[in-house]
């Protein structure tokens, strides 16, 4: 069965695959988690305000963004980024923005709204009585929040932010719909130049699989030696 | 802004010849609500027996079912979806490689099958976690009465953790609707893929992907509406389950 299997065609293409392919992958996960935690934690203080209005904003745009498929959203961003910048910059015509930050814009955007339920419940786990004595001792909302409520938060959801991250580096992969070259693009493309589907998709279902799989065992202890602490 | 918008678009007649825009993104709704239910009905189908599995006492079981889990929930859904459309029929006996190449509608088959058993690892740590949430003296009150280990779970445990899970499982289904749209890479023609030839054809992105996002919404709503009505239709009065 796997006698017409041409696997040297993979040592060939390593330095491709990983120093262009995998570089972007985990540089786009990297760069979009923080960004997505980051946005998301205002999305959640929004969301907790107690302003109406803010609330509302913050809601509306998780909901909405978590009921459409990630393809989608990837072709709505691509398509309007370029006008979004034309508006910020005030230039005469649509701005070229890059493949990588396209998708970097994109998935922030995007996981933004995932991140910002985490860190809702995670907010929500910290009990009231700790914001009510920061309160009594003077703190204002923001240093409550930045010295009491935040350390705290992201201590008890950080194996479920990691969890999401490893999810974001799956979803990275969707990218594809673009003709962008991450791992799997660069696969996808050795694969179609040589005729070697099955040896490139094969070998690129392992290395996610690799990535994935101990990204999880990590988070698991992680998870058990969190438990324990509490 | 220096788009044009062009709302009327709907209206005018697709390069497919069997009416309008509109018709043509309405279609790509019903292939998608036709794929996610048979990905659903995979999903919840294999994921509920592999769940069961990772709760019986059988070491063998139990990581056959863990190792199922494992193998679909780290590789993600789009390299899945290749590997059953371009490297499967390549690995199987000619004949059959032959016969899943020339099957009709060969993308809808894929994707409807790909997502299911994506889903089905999901939905297997569902039904783990619903069974397990259940007081252990259950599953051994079963026993006490002499029930086998099948009856026990299809008359004790199971009925109990379904409805525990009810609510995550909405979420699962949701996200088996959205997982459908990977299939435009494979070809098929689905509402987000509909919506990309649209832009394609007529250059107006905006008003696609608009009426496309509302169609999903839609969907969407049905969704979480028909489960709340689900929901309370089987809730067992003086078990407030979830609430």
């Amino acid at each position: 069965m796997f006698a017409s299997f041409d696997f040297d065609v993979i040592w060939r293409t390593l330095p491709y695959l990983f120093l262009e392919g995998m570089r972007f992958t985990l540089m786009l996960t990297v760069l979009a988690t923080v960004g997505g935690v980051i946005l998301g934690t205002l999305l959640a203080l929004m969301r907790l305000s107690g302003i109406k209005a803010l609330s509302w904003i913050a809601a509306g745009y998780s909901n909405i963004l978590r009921s459409l498929p990630l393809v989608l959203v990837i072709f709505w961003f691509y398509f309007l980024i370029p006008y979004i910048g034309q508006w910020i910059t005030g230039a005469s015509r649509p701005m070229a923005v890059g493949a990588f930050t396209s998708a970097l814009v994109t998935f922030t955007l995007f996981e933004a709204a995932y991140f910002s339920e985490i860190m809702r419940a995670g907010i929500q786990s910290i009990p009231r009585g700790q914001q009510s004595a920061g309160y009594a001792l003077g703190l204002t909302y923001w240093q409550n929040m930045r010295y009491v409520v935040l350390p705290q938060a992201f201590r008890n959801m950080l194996p479920v932010l990691l969890t999401q991250t490893i999810i974001l580096f799956q979803d990275t992969s969707l990218v594809y719909v673009l003709s962008i070259t991450d791992f799997l693009g660069a696969a996808s493309k050795v694969a179609q130049r040589d005729g070697r589907l099955v040896e490139m998709y094969l070998f690129a279902a392992v290395v996610y699989f690799a990535i994935s799989f101990a990204l999880s065992r990590l988070v698991k202890r992680l998870q058990a030696r969190t438990a324990i602490a509490r | 802004m220096t788009y044009n918008w062009n709302w009327g678009i709907f209206w005018e007649a697709s390069p497919e010849g069997t009416g309008n825009y509109l018709d043509m993104l309405l279609s790509g709704a019903r292939w998608t609500i036709a794929t996610a239910f048979i990905a659903w009905i995979i999903a919840l189908a294999v994921g509920s027996l592999v769940g069961v599995a990772r709760t019986l006492p059988s070491a063998w079981a139990n990581g056959f079912a863990t190792a199922y889990v494992e193998f679909f929930r780290n590789i993600p859904i789009l390299v899945q979806l290749f590997l059953w459309y371009f490297v499967l029929p390549e690995l199987l006996p000619r004949a059959a490689g032959m016969w899943m190449k020339q099957l009709p509608n060969a993308a809808f088959w894929t994707t409807a099958f790909g997502v299911g058993l994506y889903m089905s690892a999901r939905v297997a740590e569902q039904v783990r976690a619903g069974i397990n949430a259940l007081p252990r003296g259950q599953g051994m009150a079963g026993k006490a009465l002499g029930l086998t280990t099948a009856q026990t779970y299809r008359y004790v445990l199971l009925p109990m953790a379904f409805r525990i899970i009810l609510p995550p499982l909405t979420s699962e289904f949701l996200n088996t609707i959205k997982n459908t749209s990977v299939g435009l890479t494979i070809g098929l023609l689905e509402l987000t893929g509909r919506a990309r030839s649209m832009q394609e054809f007529t250059f107006q992105v905006f008003e696609a992907f608009t009426a496309a996002t509302l169609l999903y919404l839609l969907i969407n709503a049905v969704v979480v509406v028909g489960m709340r009505v689900l929901e309370s239709r089987v809730a067992i009065p003086g078990h407030s389950v979830g609430k």
